[in-house]
């Protein structure tokens, strides 16, 4: 297959380190960031806030980073949001109550445990009416998600806004998905280049499977056990505006992906 | 869009395995639902179980794997031809030239709620239930792709009850890309607690078989199934029905309920009405969502009667299959399917008095007759709605 062109228009990210792209860029240069307590969502109505589990607050919040770097209508904009393990925290609170009182179990817990709760509250709060889908993949989410975005993206010809956040796990299932600690980031891909691109972003496939790029050391603490990290690479490339790395996409399936200044 | 062919399929539910079972439950008008005789809530319902998933075994490489959900894919995997079709596949394209994309809603939770039961002394998963890539939602597509020895991309599309229709997008979409040469698309969808006691929590579960469309019906009943299907370009099954069109579209509405005058709905079906060029006259039957709540079956009747002619016939067949979650799109992907290849169209089942709002379209019994357009509706929470239109081949 040929590469699969397309241009980065937006980009957020969030962890309790990394408020947003900005704060990313400074890291990398050394600097030191200030201290996160949680996602705000900002975009969410503040009844919707308060309600909106973790895992919603975590994807609404890198989504409407990106959306505001782009300049888009939310309105007409595709979105994919993408998770390993969904909101771990809710799954640890449902099957708690099945075991002790399962007919006390919460409807609005029950609503809120499908994966495609963060796609809901985005496209509710953003009046989008465009496809949303909800994925994952394991340790391969981010890049299995980049594949489908870009894919949507070319295929239809149409901006897409691609999301993978994962929460900090508790409770016995913690041992099981090993993610200790909340990441999230959001990449606003589109088809063609516009006044607001920020650069070229190439994809490859490669069958030979090799370990995939490491993150920077400066982002090494981040990287570990939470799947969506496997982003921070290909962020250190558009924080540099230029490089490459080797993501994961599914079990011996990598993607090559290649940053450099929009032409 | 391009047509491609959907070369092979096959269907488990409660109707039975494989797709003889479905499609002659279907002309006879016979619901697979029965009283609820799962799990630790008996009382809850009905639902639509499928027989003969306790006693599969998994091959020996396959074992870690084991739960429910993966049970109900391997016995769902070996209908139909269906392994050998997907081997011949990979035979001529190459593994990393077939891809797979796989739509769930419960993936194996059913096996993180035994282990909640079962907590050790310390409060750990028990030793046997240690397993991982098992507590994890994209678990299917993880057991299918070793299942099948599949190298290509592979996807967990989980869009609660629209996910085993959007798979057919994502892979129409991979292949016009050239990224891969076939995919195997499907859903699985299992029974366990989390779902029945969520729906319950919701009041949304009818205390008898469901009854779609009917005036008095009362909620929904509960199933579980396994299909899959092979999409590949027209050049390699030129004699295979076809995938014409699809459309995806969200309500922005709300997270439990569709928009009551069904925005999204309709939005999803201009959509694959455009991408197959046809007009909703030319579609002979639609396969509903008609899940038998009150909402969704009172937005999705006034669409029907809105949008087409007394000619095009409709029906839901989740009286027949209970309503299988994150399996339906594919479930009845494989009904559409079966509607074109033999000529007919099922019937209502579970509705004695119809809702008024209910037009000439609707088929409350089997009619023997040809189908060449047939158009499946898929609608989840959060507003996600999916419409695939499938197609004789000429």
């Amino acid at each position: 297959m040929t590469a699969l062109c397309l241009y980065v228009e937006g980009i957020g990210v969030w962890s309790p380190h990394l408020g947003d792209f900005a704060a990313l860029r400074a890291m990398l240069a050394g600097q030191a960031t200030a201290k996160n307590d949680a996602p705000v969502a900002a975009l969410l109505p503040a009844n919707e806030r308060r309600r909106a589990p973790e895992s919603v607050r975590l994807a609404v919040e890198v989504a409407g980073q990106a959306l505001a770097m782009s300049g888009r209508d939310p309105t007409t904009l595709a979105c994919v949001f993408a998770s390993a393990h969904g909101d771990q925290s809710i799954t640890d609170a449902i099957c708690s109550t099945l075991v002790e009182a399962p007919t006390q179990l919460s409807p609005t817990r029950f609503h809120h445990s499908v994966h495609n709760a963060p796609a809901g509250y985005w496209t509710i709060a953003t009046g989008c009416r465009a496809p949303s889908s909800a994925t994952c993949a394991g340790s391969h989410t981010f890049g299995a998600a980049l594949l489908e975005a870009a894919t949507q993206a070319l295929a239809e010809q149409r901006p897409v806004l691609l999301v993978c956040s994962d929460i900090a796990g508790r409770g016995p299932l913690l041992e099981m998905t090993g993610c200790d600690r909340a990441f999230g980031c959001a990449l606003l891909l589109t088809p063609e280049a516009g006044v607001n691109t920020l650069a070229q972003l190439r994809l490859q496939i490669a069958n030979e499977h090799a370990a995939p790029t490491p993150a920077p050391v400066a982002l090494a603490g981040d990287a570990v056990g939470n799947p969506a990290t496997a982003a921070l690479p290909l962020l250190a490339s558009l924080v540099a505006g230029a490089g490459a790395c080797r993501i994961g996409c599914a079990t011996e399936m990598d993607l090559l992906t290649t940053v450099e200044a929009a032409a | 869009m391009t047509p491609l062919a959907v070369s092979a399929s096959t269907v488990s539910s409660a109707l039975g395995c494989g797709l003889a079972a479905q499609r002659d439950a279907l002309r006879e008008g016979r619901s697979g639902l029965r009283r609820n005789d799962f799990g630790s809530a008996p009382w809850l319902g009905w639902v639509g179980r499928v027989d003969g998933v306790e006693a599969v075994t998994l091959p020996p490489a396959l074992v870690d794997w084991d739960c429910r959900n993966n049970r109900l894919a391997w016995l769902g995997l070996q209908q139909d031809g269906f392994v050998d079709r997907v081997q011949a596949a990979r035979e001529r394209y190459g593994a990393h030239r077939v891809a797979l994309l796989l739509g769930t809603s419960t993936a194996s939770i059913g096996a993180t709620e035994e282990a909640y039961c079962r907590l050790d002394a310390d409060g750990r998963f028990p030793v046997d239930l240690r397993r991982p890539a098992l507590h994890a939602p994209d678990s299917l597509s993880a057991f299918a792709r070793a299942a099948l020895a599949l190298e290509g991309p592979s996807l967990t599309l989980s869009t609660a009850c629209s996910s085993s229709a959007k798979v057919f997008a994502s892979a129409t979409r991979m292949l016009a890309l050239g990224l891969a040469d076939a995919v195997v698309v499907g859903g699985v969808d299992s029974l366990c607690d989390n779902v029945l006691f969520g729906f319950n929590a919701l009041e949304l579960i009818s205390p008898a078989a469901c009854r779609p469309f009917d005036a008095a019906r009362d909620g929904i009943s509960i199933g579980e199934a396994a299909g899959f299907a092979l999409l590949e370009r027209i050049d390699a099954a030129p004699h295979a029905p076809r995938l014409l069109g699809y459309g995806e579209a969200s309500d922005a509405w709300h997270m439990s309920s569709p928009h009551p005058d069904g925005h999204g709905a309709e939005l999803a079906l201009e959509a694959a009405l455009a991408r197959g060029g046809l007009r909703a006259s030319q579609v002979d039957y639609v396969n509903l969502h008609g899940t038998a709540s009150r909402a969704n079956d009172a937005m999705e009747a006034a669409l029907v009667a809105r949008r087409f002619p007394a000619g095009t016939r409709a029906s839901s067949t989740k009286g027949c299959t209970g309503h299988t979650l994150g399996a339906a799109g594919i479930v009845e992907a494989t009904i559409a399917l079966q509607a074109i290849e033999h000529g007919f169209v099922p019937g209502n089942v579970g509705a004695t008095t119809p809702d008024p709002a209910c037009g000439a379209q609707f088929a409350w019994t089997c009619e023997e007759r040809p189908v060449d357009v047939a158009l499946s509706n898929s609608f989840g929470f959060g507003g996600n709605n999916a419409c695939l239109v499938f197609g004789r081949a000429p």
